[in-house]
């Protein structure tokens, strides 16, 4: 698998490691109401799609950035990579 | 219809005109007490057990598509009992026992073959680590015997003992542990449970559950609505898909494994050899293909196939054990799917649909588990209690803390 680095350009997925779903960047806020239930969702249940996945691989052999991937499940096709800096920030509701 | 060798003489001088289909092919039923989603090994030997022990009546097992197509026909088709943890090693032995008996009992040869399993040993650590396993396996009535090096070169006399990085110290052998023909373990499970009366019903893919005020009534599926009391759902490597339908989010991430068969040599490798420090393991079918494989790709797939990274990482492995092999061809590689739970262990529970039950999560130690994984989801679905093998394995272990995880690697699927 390559993996289009929007830095780096196509690399070898082998210079990357796995972690899981990109929502892992969400970590609850563990002074919330509900936190107990709200880590058990975050740290242990998955959506394990059969399809689109995005998912967080870190360029460990490389300029060690970790990235956003979305790839196919079904078929390994990788569809495209993000910063997960980028993601994070927008999801936090635009770039600071 | 049993098999006897009388019987095998008889159809020989007879032109074998009298053999039958081994199982009917019946159409569903409107309803049934159970219903058993997944018609692998855990589906069929839950059925068969379910049938067998605890006396169930109108079960059926509905599979999308012919019986065995899953994990269990793309194993590699070793079964031991060499767990640590006290969670996980009663109930395998408990599994290692009914495969000592699971021939005689439903009449099927499935080549149960106790061939031994031998773990290396690199480092005195390594060396500490099994001998408290071993103690651990014995605790539990399994058996175990710790080999210095030169007990393992009277066995294996060709394996490289003095590789520069994992020199061989010595290993955890597990004599009682082996090999079975994993087809026939679905053949004989599944005639075991049609001469009980249990309906296998295939290419019928279930796609959805009635669930009517938390309590399910029956599933849908291609050939229609099938009505049930309970419904026990056993897809392991499609867990989350299923489940899913039934409105759940599981502790669990589907991942590739691999294996690979090499041309068929002349026999060399009498057991089965793991060499966990160098992600190789390897047994030799009675064809004589060397059967071999390493660790998960390490990444979300349902493909049912790999990619050549991990191909090359096992044959270095295997190399780096085994000289020997340097000219053997590789004659086929495949994959299958895995229920990667988040401690590496199963789950065999109720869920918090009434009447909805579940077993998966065998990461990728499924086929080994197959008799006492239907045997234990078999007695929850009777009789609505853990059997007693089986009680670590619930579903909510995660949210309470209490995890059984073997290589204590914390909520990383593709580390286990």
């Amino acid at each position: 698998m390559l993996i289009p680095h929007p830095l780096l350009g196509p690399r070898d997925a082998q210079e990357f490691t796995y972690l899981g779903d990109a929502s892992l960047l969400n970590r609850p806020d563990g002074m919330a109401e509900g936190a107990l239930d709200a880590f058990n969702r975050h740290v242990y249940l998955r959506d394990n799609p059969a399809g689109v996945h995005r998912e967080l691989w870190f360029h460990e052999q490389g300029d060690r950035s970790w990235l956003v991937v979305t790839r196919n499940t079904l078929t390994h096709e990788i569809l495209g990579a993000e910063l997960a800096r980028d993601v994070a920030l927008a999801q936090k509701g635009g770039a600071k | 219809m049993r098999f006897s060798g009388f019987r095998v003489l008889k159809e020989a001088l007879t032109g074998h005109h009298g053999w039958k289909p081994l199982w009917r092919n019946p159409e569903p039923q409107p309803a049934y007490d159970v219903v058993i989603v997944g018609g692998g090994g855990g589906g069929l030997s839950t059925a068969y057990h379910l049938a067998k022990v605890f006396q169930g009546k109108r079960i059926a097992v509905l599979e999308k598509g012919w019986l065995g197509s899953g994990n269990i026909g793309r194993n590699t088709t070793i079964i031991r009992s060499n767990y640590l943890l006290p969670g996980n090693e009663p109930f395998y032995e408990f599994s290692m026992k009914l495969w000592e008996n699971m021939e005689q009992e439903f009449n099927f040869n499935a080549m149960v073959s106790q061939r031994g399993i031998l773990n290396l040993i690199h480092t005195d650590g390594q060396r500490d680590a099994y001998r408290r396993r071993g103690n651990a396996m014995l605790l539990a009535g399994a058996d175990a015997e710790l080999l210095d090096r030169e007990g393992v070169r009277a066995m294996y006399p060709w394996l490289n003992f003095d590789n520069a990085r994992f020199p061989i110290k010595g290993g955890l052998l597990q004599r009682r542990a082996g090999t079975a023909r994993h087809d026939g373990v679905v053949w004989g499970y599944a005639r075991g449970a049609d001469l009980l009366g249990v309906d296998i019903i295939q290419n019928c893919e279930v796609t959805g559950f009635r669930i009517e005020n938390g309590k399910v009534l029956g599933v849908e599926t291609t050939r229609g609505y099938i009505g049930a009391k309970k419904v026990g759902v056993a897809v392991a490597g499609s867990s989350s898909r299923v489940m899913q339908m039934a409105g759940m989010r599981l502790p669990i991430e589907s991942h590739v494994l691999q294996a690979f068969v090499s041309e068929g040599l002349k026999p060399v490798v009498d057991g089965v050899i793991t060499f966990g420090a160098g992600h190789f393991y390897v047994s030799q079918s009675d064809k004589g293909g060397l059967v071999f494989g390493g660790d998960i790709d390490g990444y979300n797939s349902y493909a049912q196939r790999g990619n050549l990274p991990v191909i090359e990482e096992v044959a270095e492995g295997g190399l780096a054990l085994m000289p020997a092999i340097g000219r053997a061809r590789l004659l086929r590689v495949w994959g299958g799917i895995m229920d990667m739970s988040m401690d590496g262990s199963p789950i065999i529970d109720r869920t918090p649909v009434d009447g909805l039950y579940f077993n998966g999560g065998w990461c990728y130690g499924g086929f080994k588990a197959t008799p006492a994984s239907g045997y234990c989801f078999a007695h929850l679905l009777a009789t609505d209690r853990p059997h007693e093998t089986a009680t670590a394995y619930r579903l909510d272990r995660f949210e309470r803390g209490y995890v059984i995880d073997e290589k204590g690697m914390g909520a990383q699927p593709n580390l286990h």
